[in-house]
């Protein structure tokens, strides 16, 4: 395991007042993506290697783990919201950035953290994004358009024993017959942080609450074929919407 | 006097910076492409590049250039499947075409990855035995001793002292200027031609999911590169003579991955895969259709491998590749810049 030493600065701003109110502190804060499998983190080593077992009993490993996240904002106490304009691919493949550093500064103070899996409707448009193009994370139009929220790709054993793909694309649900749009989006809101310093605040991503509650996810009937799937998508966004996110630790 | 008021001018000529001409369908869907700082684009130097890369000079017997491999006509790769040193040996590797470079923006070329940046991939064919078998002293001495080489370098490089750094910079400019991007799908992109129904659907072979679902790795109309640079073992073999990737990083998860190529220019590109093993479009279609081999590190996108693979209908196969085609960029291969 890879441990990851963060030298925080920390800004004072001093006051020249003559009066000695203490100032208040004006500090930056970054988001940390760490993934876990029902508690056991999942780290770049484990991809391909590592054997999980999901809720319905099929063993699988992951090749690669890729999901957006966007909409980022601080709500203080008073409900005043600092809202973030950028979004982050993460990619566990790239285990140098994994951190989100937010583009402004805040004051410090009791916040509550929200931010968006995927992109909701309004932001999520086909080839808006010229990074997100350049790393091939699009869906094509003809399966509604916009972006992937998440690659999770990887092998499981089927009923006999046998090593068959997965593909568990998440993506904003679509029904070609009907030409209808459902958005999947997932808006998660984490409980109130005291944020005093410069503070690295760690999200954590359970991959296993993808496979479970409410709905519990045979691989053996779905495993591939998934972005044209409505029902599939739906299914996908409730079970992401039930503790697959949490806040994690808190540096600062 | 005069000699010295000669070297002062020498000294004081600057290159002329110039920019890449971007296509515009770059323009809108894709990030800058990557110019390192320490090797700006300038008319002197992409003028001495394009000269190095056609000039025998570079290898031990002054019979190879990097077009004798690299052929502009063929999209700069050669049509045979491995290609012949100076010595005769053949390599193992089928030849790569050259173009968008500096779009591979995680920088890692060859079919396994192995060089990181252009700059760097230029060092290793001078001196690869079965190559250009000659090594950078020699070629350094050779261009030193030429009539027009060392006011070239002085004029790109304020320097006629030449060494590999200078050689291998001036053809990473060049190579940074080969750029496709107008092909009779990029046309249809800009709405200025239309595609016929079978190159029409075509493209949705390519890109639904449930039919070829190529787009995952192979770019799509948001990412007119067809390529995402990536690795991956797309199902060719049960078990590999040639590791790929996995000989560069030592992980045995990577073994028989490789970059995928761009699908741009395959009209003048074949053979394909990184050993030239297919002759034709159909081949390679066939072979994801229903030829896809089970292995340890196979892509989780070979989602059909159990049953072979994709299993296009003969229809769906024939306008996949004639939508292939549309990708093919006349006016790159034609050039006049990128001609010896
Ligand atoms: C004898 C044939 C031969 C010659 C000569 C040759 N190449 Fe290549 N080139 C190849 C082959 C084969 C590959 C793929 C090799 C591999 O993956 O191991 C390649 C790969 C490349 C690549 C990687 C492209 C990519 O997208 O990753 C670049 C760039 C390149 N060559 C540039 C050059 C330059 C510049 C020269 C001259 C200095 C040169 N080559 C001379 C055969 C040749
Ligand atoms: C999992 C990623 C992946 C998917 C999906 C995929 N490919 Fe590929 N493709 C590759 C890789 C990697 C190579 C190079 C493999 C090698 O040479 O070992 C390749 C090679 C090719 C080539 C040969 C190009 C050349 O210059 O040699 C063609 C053509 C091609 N693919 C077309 C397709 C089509 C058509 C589809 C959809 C039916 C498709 N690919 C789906 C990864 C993929």
């Amino acid at each position: 395991m890879k441990k990851i030493i963060l030298s925080i600065f920390s800004l004072v701003i001093l006051s020249c007042s003559s009066d000695n109110d203490e100032p208040i502190k004006e500090i930056s804060v970054k988001l940390k993506f760490t993934q876990n499998w029902d508690g056991t983190i999942i780290e770049r080593s484990d991809l391909e290697n590592t054997e999980f077992t999901n809720k319905t009993g099929s063993k699988l490993t992951i090749s690669r783990l890729r999901y957006l996240i966007s909409r980022v904002s601080l709500v203080n106490g008073a409900s005043d919201t600092t809202k973030f304009d950028s979004y982050k691919l993460v990619d566990i493949n790239k285990p140098d950035n994994l951190t989100l550093a937010l583009p402004e500064k805040i004051s410090e103070g009791s916040y509550k953290l929200l931010f968006t899996f995927g992109f909701i409707d309004k932001d999520n448009i086909s080839s808006a994004y010229t990074d997100l193009n350049s790393v091939d994370w699009n869906v094509p139009d003809m399966m509604g358009g916009g972006y992937h929220f998440m690659q999770l790709d990887g092998q499981y054993k089927d009923t006999l024993g046998i090593k068959n793909p997965y593909n568990f694309h998440a993506v904003r649900a679509y029904n070609s017959e009907k030409d209808s749009i459902f958005d999947t989006s997932i808006s998660i809101e984490t409980g109130s942080i005291l944020l005093k310093n410069n503070a690295t605040i760690e999200i954590k991503m359970n991959a296993a609450g993808w496979f479970k509650s409410p709905n519990d996810w045979n691989l053996n009937e779905k495993s591939v074929d998934l972005m044209g799937d409505f029902e599939a998508q739906k299914d996908i966004s409730e079970n992401g919407k039930s503790g697959v996110f949490s806040l994690g630790t808190i540096t600062q | 006097m005069g000699c010295s008021s000669k070297e002062e001018i020498e000294n004081v000529y600057t290159p002329v910076q110039v920019s890449l001409k971007i296509p515009e369908i770059f323009q809108q869907k894709l990030i800058a492409p990557i110019i390192p700082t320490n090797n700006p684009l300038t008319e002197e130097g992409i003028a001495l590049g394009k000269k190095l890369f056609f000039d025998p000079i570079l290898s031990k017997d002054n019979t190879q250039s990097c077009a004798s491999c690299h052929n502009p006509k063929k999209a700069f790769t050669n049509n045979t499947r491995f290609s012949e040193g100076v010595d005769g040996k053949l390599g193992t590797r089928n030849s790569m075409p050259l173009f968008n470079l500096a779009w591979n923006f995680d920088e890692r070329f060859m079919w396994d990855g192995k060089d990181f940046s252009i700059e760097h991939q230029a060092f290793s064919p001078v001196r690869n035995p079965i190559e250009m078998h000659s090594n950078w002293k020699n070629v350094a001495e050779k261009l030193q001793e030429h009539t027009e080489y060392p006011t070239l370098f002085q004029q790109a490089f304020g320097t006629s002292k030449i060494d590999s750094t200078h050689v291998t910079k001036a053809i990473a400019q060049f190579e940074r200027t080969l750029i496709s991007g107008s092909s009779k799908f990029d046309q249809y992109l800009l709405g200025k031609t239309e595609l016929t129904p079978e190159e029409l659907n075509g493209f949705n072979v390519f890109m639904d999911e449930a039919r070829g679902d190529c787009f995952h790795c192979h770019g799509s109309d948001n990412n007119p590169l067809w390529t995402d640079n990536q690795f991956h073992n797309n199902g060719l073999d049960e078990t590999f003579n040639d590791l790929g990737l996995g000989a560069v990083t030592g992980d045995p998860n990577d073994n028989g991955k490789f970059k995928s190529p761009s699908l741009r220019n395959l009209a003048f590109t074949a053979p394909y895969m990184h050993d030239g093993r297919f002759t034709t479009l159909d081949e390679v279609i066939n072979h994801y259709s229903e030829g896809l081999k089970q292995s340890l590190t196979i892509d989780p996108l070979m989602k059909k491998v159990n049953q072979g693979g994709v299993q296009l209908s003969d229809k769906d196969k024939a306008d996949l590749k004639t939508f292939l085609l549309s990708l093919s960029d006349n006016n790159f291969i034609n050039n006049p810049d990128f001609q010896q």
